[in-house]
């Protein structure tokens, strides 16, 4: 295909591509080397029989110029992420020094939002992941064992969880768990104890978040295990039940090889997707006790009078690093086969 | 004799049945309580007392007099004026689909056909993309929307979604139209098409199962989308899904958490029958780009 057509085909998405989302994250980022302008006071001094009394007054117009003049604010070099909503480096060295043990230093780590935030966005990429891809081959193998009759019904009952609306299905869940919901108000008759709630413990909270994650997330693995199981080559099912392998070897030594590039597909795509967490903390108001990354940029732009773009940029650019670092095996691969390619 | 040997009934079949029923109950039970109970008043559907009330209805009967009330919906729908969002969700998503497909189909075809090399680093790129927390790029889009007062409109909220969505359906289309033979284009264009004509009249007409299947990801995206929509709208202007979060401040104060459970209803139902018509579509979308590595 000739250059200039190509570019005709492929111009009107690149452009949004480039203008939506390249040019963003270049404006994210200057966004975060700069910070609000303070406003501009003016002291004036009354003098009265009585006594000098000063008095402080925002003087708006002085303020509108020095926006108008530089609409992103003063620059700030890093020192937004080295500031204690993020890295907060003076007060995690301080930290260091006074806690006499790890434990201590990292209960005063997580005082610190990014922190707080880091935690629980990798602990949820990290323990959802493994679940899901664990149960979704579970189940792929359960079904894969049944008579065909029962393939169709079990398809359409597993797409539902994930298809639904992430705010929608955490909500749906939250009203069961909450205490006067059906499962809430059932624990705390087993346990005997009607103050038990899901939201009041940090662990149950997490593993609250952590159930619905995979929950939402599962059918995904176990329909694409699902049709890999279909293809897996029957002679070598036969001739391993020939030898004397029993289901469980045939299993390990022929089923799960064959899965593995399915494996690493699903693994991709479920670390992007639970990096990004951010719905089921609004749906189920977790964020006294779990904050992911996200939800940390939204409260940025949202949650305070006025928008604070240095933080939430900030913030955001160490998300993008992050990201860029759960991606970079995978880029790495690629481009190492697209030089064997070239190379051949 | 195959046959008779995949119908017994072994141990190994027992435990796969009672692990995937057990498995569609979780899936399940969920939805159908909530559906059934989004028709209770909330002192059934929140009954600490019995779990029972919310299945028989003991308040609702009391209350409204009824076995089921409309009442959560009339709420939701006619006094918060749901409907707005509904309308809205509608026009967003229409759009998006629309723009979504139209750029992707050419996209996707231009990166199938093209033998240079940055047809490959566009790819990544767009692999680079998909990636990105959907919330890292809101907070770039906020100060040149409000600075060109350009935010809180539907339009910008589907060209943002449209962008959004690029990566993904070029990927997938690209993925498909690499499975449309060459040959196919070539031959038309050795007849004297040009490369535009060679599109319109042999590959348009059998693109269609690809692009329909995309067309459902991109729907769902834009249906679901909680991210863009919930900061680019305004209060007027707001789809389903932000304005059910908004519901979350206001109505549970007053006591009104049904209006909200029958917003959930409401906003699940188009996605139960959207499963139900294309539930194999979906299926061969989620495992096109697996299967093919």
């Amino acid at each position: 295909m000739k250059h200039s057509t190509f570019l005709l085909f492929s111009l009107p998405s690149l452009s949004v591509m480039f203008l939506f989302i390249a040019i963003p994250i270049v404006s994210v980022f200057i966004q975060s080397l700069h910070i609000e302008h303070k406003q501009v006071i003016i002291v004036t001094e009354n003098c009265d029989p009585f006594g000098c009394e000063t008095t402080t007054a925002v003087d708006t117009e002085a303020s509108a110029k020095l926006k108008e003049k530089a609409p992103l604010g003063k620059f700030n070099g890093f020192k937004t992420y080295s500031n204690r909503m993020h890295f907060a480096f003076d007060e995690v060295g301080e930290a260091w020094k006074s806690s006499d043990s790890f434990t201590v230093f990292t209960k005063k780590l997580y005082n610190y939002p990014l922190y707080r935030a880091l935690s629980f966005t990798l602990t949820y990429t990290f323990v959802v992941t493994p679940f899901v891809l664990f149960l979704g081959f579970l189940v792929a193998v359960g079904v894969n064992n049944l008579p065909k009759m029962f393939k169709g019904p079990t398809i359409f009952a597993s797409l539902l969880p994930m298809i639904v609306t992430p705010l929608v299905g955490s909500l749906i869940l939250f009203w069961m768990v909450d205490g006067d919901g059906v499962i809430g108000a059932t624990l705390q008759k087993i346990f005997n104890d009607n103050s038990l709630s899901l939201k009041a413990s940090p662990v149950l909270t997490w593993i609250m978040l952590m159930v619905y994650g995979i929950w939402h997330l599962m059918p995904f693995s176990f329909i694409v295990f699902y049709a890999g199981l279909q293809t897996v080559p029957q002679e070598t099912i036969e001739a391993a039940t020939i030898d004397g392998a029993s289901k469980f070897q045939r299993i390990r030594h022929v089923v799960i090889p064959h899965l593995m590039p399915l494996a690493i597909f699903i693994t991709l795509i479920l670390l992007m997707d639970n990096f990004r967490v951010f719905e089921p903390i609004i749906g189920f108001r977790a964020e006294a006790h779990a904050t992911s990354i996200s939800w940390l940029i939204w409260n940025h732009l949202r949650e305070s009078a006025y928008p604070l773009y240095n933080a939430a940029g900030a913030t955001s650019m160490v998300t993008i690093f992050g990201v860029a670092i759960l991606l970079l095996p995978v880029l790495i691969r690629t481009w190492r086969d697209f030089k064997e390619k070239n190379k051949g | 004799m195959n046959t008779k040997i995949e119908n017994k009934l072994t141990p190994v079949r027992i435990i796969a049945f009672i692990f995937v029923a057990l498995w569609l109950v979780i899936a399940m039970f969920p939805f159908i309580w909530t559906l059934w109970g989004s028709f209770k008043v909330q002192a059934d559907f929140f009954s600490k007392a019995d779990w029972l009330n919310a299945i028989f209805g003991f308040h609702t009967e009391k209350q409204t007099g009824g076995f089921f009330t409309m009442d959560g919906y009339y709420g939701s729908w006619i006094e918060e004026e749901f409907w707005r969002a509904v309308i809205n969700t509608s026009i967003v998503v229409f759009f998006t689909v629309l723009i979504s497909l139209t750029f992707g189909t050419l996209g996707g075809y231009a990166l199938a056909r093209s033998t240079y090399r940055y047809a490959f680093w566009i790819l990544m790129a767009g692999l680079i993309f998909r990636a990105m927390p959907h919330m890292t790029l809101i907070s770039g889009y906020l100060q040149p929307f409000f600075a060109w007062n350009v935010w809180g409109i539907l339009p910008t909220t589907i060209i943002v979604l449209v962008a959004i969505n690029q990566p993904f359906t070029l990927w997938m289309l690209h993925s498909f139209f690499l499975n449309i033979p060459k040959d196919l284009d070539e031959s038309a264009m050795c007849d004297g098409c040009n490369r535009f004509q060679a599109f319109r009249y042999v590959i348009i007409p059998i693109m269609w199962p690809g692009v329909i299947t995309t067309g459902l990801f991109s729907f769902l995206l834009a249906y679901n989308d909680f991210t863009v929509t919930s900061m680019l709208l305004s209060d007027e202007n707001e789809t389903m899904i932000p304005a059910i979060a908004s519901f979350l401040g206001t109505v549970q104060e007053e006591g009104k958490v049904m209006y909200a459970v029958a917003a959930v209803v409401s906003a699940t139902a188009p996605l139960f029958f959207f499963v139900l018509f294309f539930q194999r579509q979906i299926v061969s979308g989620l495992t096109a780009g697996a299967v093919k590595g």
